[in-house]
């Protein structure tokens, strides 16, 4: 069913990641992904696969709930996978009819496996340990000098709050649709790609119509809460650097700074 | 002179229709008022007009021709806006549909923090709020995973929290189950007796109006009868004719009067309506 | 004769083996009669809606089985299909799931699924919008442009229109004022007569299941709390009133009537039966 997809959903809890600014937890995330494409080697892939399995364990996030949000995305992994294995030009390891298997093949392959599932699980730990509200909030917070160049932050903040406050709400929506259309006796299974894609009009057409009134709703409702654009408003929880944030960043900077040099030496 | 919560003025109101809809006028010339501090129920059917006459207490919707103002400030007013809502605050059907944000207290803080209010008097006023609709143990929670009558506490502690002197609220229960009903309708009990908040209910259960001061119905936007529960439930076949049905302890005396029993028709709880019936039978 | 629905000992539990797992329903049992009106009630969280949606093989049960006419429906495919037809479930707020471009086409969309002929369908939309109270010249209107009750008894016609031999109803008149949902039980009710059909209804008013069922069944945290006619289960009106169900006034007013030390029935559940009563009462304290 839909409810099991976990991407982009908040799992409470009070471990220090969970504490960190998110605005902190934004910047580390960037510097974990330029450390990520920077490593080169077995060793440097090996210190940043460690620092995440750090930040798993601290987090107390389940590594079961974290090997289930990587199942939708197999696919892909496996498919970049295969195209690195049997495209990559080099030494030859095995060769069987029109395709070869290289040895640089083999390694890249393994390499692009391994930086696509750590990129992926990385940025799920960030949604994973902050709730979405101080996510936006940390965004808007960061983005801000951008307002000098007329792009509305506030604006665009709010709306991607209000879309993941909705996400659950239109999965559960969603799935009482296909019942009540399934009880109808329509089917989505049978058929070709054609008619199958036909059989989603029943399920979209009444999930657009329920999302235009609740859009319409919320916003009679925001704007009967005094909602007025981000002039002028002030903040419940504001956030605020703390001394577990400058630590984190320090150590966030040493990763860097080995990786960077690892790539140096080729390791 | 007493300055009243709501005044409706020879309020004229129309829908403007489109190309192939017409215009619908709701409103002709209607005069309605609220007293500051009572808990005043509007009764109608679907379409009757009561949701839209709602909607000119916090000038969601403005009138076309005559006045309502709240608390003496004129809803057409465009620079009193803001005051007006803060007065004024809303409450409707669907709890999903005006729940912002996914952590409850951060809900509830939405309205105080568009007021530009300080920090340390939000966290006041979230607190307070959710000790009013006894919800602070949720303060922590995802609005999705509570119950139906749970949400629609949160809403309405959403709206306390600009501390208005008047909640209109718009059907609140048509959604809920009766355990969500009775969380919800004590709620707006309290707000009134004890926080002194003028209540507006627009409701289609009589049960429910019944708990009010006083008893409004409405019928294609005209007020067909107006005053205490008492007094406007007893007038039985009146609402039977505009399609409306009364509570079930008038309608069994109505009943027995249609019997050749001369009940008066104002035991409206279950007591009264017991005692009555036990003096003339037994 | 076979009873045409028989729940025997259906269990289900959600979210087997994850942290979130909960027994929805425990070992449930009971049989539906052909041509019967049953009520389900419950409030939210009772395990109603998940009891209904076994009974049209939308939930497949974690134990226990589902007979129609005395057969597993997940014997087969084929089966199981057939039971989603006969068995017709008309979900809350039915109206969410109109999509067509006319009346009529949406209508149509069951008896279509079924693979009917044209004629048949024909003959079944115009049948089913005379059930529901919907005029010939609105069939052809966009279904959006009805009023709420109107949109409401359109998707209901949806149902009814792949002629089910149970009909089931997940709280029809939700949301809808007095009058108007008196007029979908009434069509509900025409409904029944003129086929036969079996009705299930669930709801959390206890004042309408009362007034239109043969047989209730109260839930209550996933098992069956009570069940039997409106009289039978009213006369436990405390008990109800703990599980956190509506009991209706006039109930109350007779449960008040005998603390009084009036010798009437406590389970008055309608003003007409009330009515009655009282007038019995006092014909024998008058002989008397």
């Amino acid at each position: 069913m839909l409810k099991d997809i976990t991407l982009g959903q908040y799992f409470p809890g009070n471990s220090v990641i969970h504490r960190l600014d998110p605005r902190t937890k934004l910047l580390l995330v960037v510097v974990y992904i330029v450390a990520l494409f920077t490593a080169k080697w077995f060793v440097s892939y090996a210190l940043v696969l460690l620092c995440l399995i750090v930040i798993i364990g601290i987090s107390g996030v389940k590594p079961r709930t974290i090997l289930k949000s990587l199942k939708p995305l197999l696919f892909i992994i496996l498919f970049t996978g295969i195209l690195n294995l049997f495209y990559t030009e080099g030494k030859t390891l095995v060769s069987f009819w029109i395709s070869t298997i290289t040895y640089e093949g083999l390694t890249r392959a393994f390499f692009m496996i391994l930086r696509i599932s750590l990129l992926v699980t990385g940025t799920f730990m960030l949604t994973y340990t902050t709730s979405p509200v101080s996510l936006t909030d940390g965004m808007e917070s960061l983005l801000r000098p951008l307002r000098h160049l007329h792009i509305p932050v506030h604006e665009l903040s709010m709306m991607m709050c209000i879309a993941l406050r909705f996400i659950p709400t239109l999965t559960q929506e969603t799935d009482k649709i296909i019942s009540a259309q399934k009880a109808r006796g329509a089917d989505f299974e049978s058929g070709n790609l054609v008619a199958r894609a036909k059989a989603l009009v029943p399920i979209l057409v009444p999930l657009f119509i329920s999302s235009f009134r609740r859009a319409d709703e919320l916003a009679t409702a925001m704007e009967c809460r005094c909602y007025h654009g981000g002039e002028g408003r002030t903040k419940l929880k504001q956030l605020q650097y703390r001394a577990r944030d400058a630590v984190a960043f320090f150590l966030g900077a040493i990763v860097l700074a080995s990786v960077i040099l690892l790539r140096i030496f080729g390791l | 002179m007493e300055t009243k919560a709501i005044s409706v003025e020879q309020l004229n109101f129309a829908y403007a229709g489109g190309e192939d809809t017409p215009t619908v006028q709701v409103f002709e010339n209607l005069d309605f008022s609220v007293e500051e501090g009572s808990f005043v129920a509007v009764l109608g059917r679907n379409g009757c007009g009561k949701s839209t006459l709602a909607k000119h207490f916090n000038a969601i919707l403005l009138p076309s021709g005559g006045k309502v103002s709240v608390f003496s400030m004129d809803t057409s007013d465009e620079d009193a806006l803001l005051d007006i809502r803060k007065c004024v605050g809303m409450v409707f059907q669907n709890p999903d549909n005006q729940i912002i944000s996914n952590v409850v207290e951060e809900d509830v803080a939405f309205a105080p923090e568009n007021l530009g209010i300080p920090r340390d008097e939000i966290r006041r006023r979230v607190d307070e709020a959710l000790e009013i609709v006894g919800m602070t143990k949720y303060k922590n929670h995802a609005p999705h995973l509570l119950s139906g009558g749970q949400k629609q506490r949160i809403a309405i502690a959403g709206v306390i929290a600009m501390r208005p002197k008047c909640i209109v609220l718009d059907e609140p229960t048509a959604m809920l189950d009766p355990r969500g009903r009775r969380e919800v309708m004590e709620t707006i009990r309290r707000l009134n007796e004890e926080s002194k908040i003028t209540v507006v209910l627009i409701t289609h259960h009589m049960a429910e109006a019944a708990l009010a001061d006083r008893v409004v119905v409405m019928e294609h936007g005209n007020i067909l009868a107006d005053g205490t529960p008492k007094e406007v439930f007893s007038q039985v076949q009146r609402l039977k004719d505009a399609r409306l049905t009364v509570p079930e302890t008038t309608q069994l005396l109505y009943e027995l009067n249609q019997n050749g029993y001369d009940f008066s028709l104002d035991s409206l709880s279950v007591e009264e309506c017991a005692q009555a019936i036990y003096k003339t039978f037994a | 004769m076979t009873p045409i629905l028989q729940v025997v000992d259906l269990c289900h539990t959600y979210g087997e083996g994850t942290p979130f797992c909960h027994d929805a329903l425990q070992n449930i049992s009971f049989s539906i009669e052909e041509g019967e009106f049953v009520g389900i009630i419950g409030h939210t969280g009772s395990g109603k809606s998940t009891l209904i949606q076994h009974l049209n093989c939308l939930a497949k049960p974690s134990s226990g089985q589902i007979l129609f006419r005395g057969e597993d429906v997940w014997k087969d495919k084929a089966f199981t299909r057939d039971v989603r037809f006969r068995v017709g479930l008309v979900f809350q707020y039915p109206e969410y799931q109109l999509f067509e471009e006319t009346v009529y086409d949406d209508i149509a969309f069951g008896p279509k699924n079924m693979g009917l002929s044209k004629e048949e369908i024909d003959r079944r939309v115009r049948r089913a919008a005379g059930f529901v109270g919907i005029p010939e010249e609105n069939l052809q209107k966009s279904p959006f442009d009805l009023s709420g009750g109107q949109k409401r008894r359109a998707a209901i016609a949806g149902v009814i229109a792949m002629e089910p031999q149970v009909l089931i109803l997940d709280e029809p008149t939700a949301g809808l004022d007095p009058a108007g949902g008196e007029k979908i039980l009434q069509n509900i009710r025409a409904y029944q007569k003129a086929l036969n059909a079996t009705v299930i209804m669930v709801s959390h008013s206890m004042e309408e299941v009362a007034a239109c069922a043969d047989r209730l069944i109260v839930l209550n945290e996933g098992a069956v709390a009570m069940m039997g006619t409106p009289h039978e289960v009213f006369s436990h009106a405390q008990e109800l009133e703990k599980i956190g169900l509506d009991v209706p006034q006039v109930t109350r007013v007779f449960l008040r009537l005998r603390q009084l030390g009036m010798d009437v029935d406590p389970a008055v559940y309608n003003i007409k039966d009330a009515v009655s009563a009282l007038m019995k009462y006092r014909g024998v304290n008058a002989d008397a």
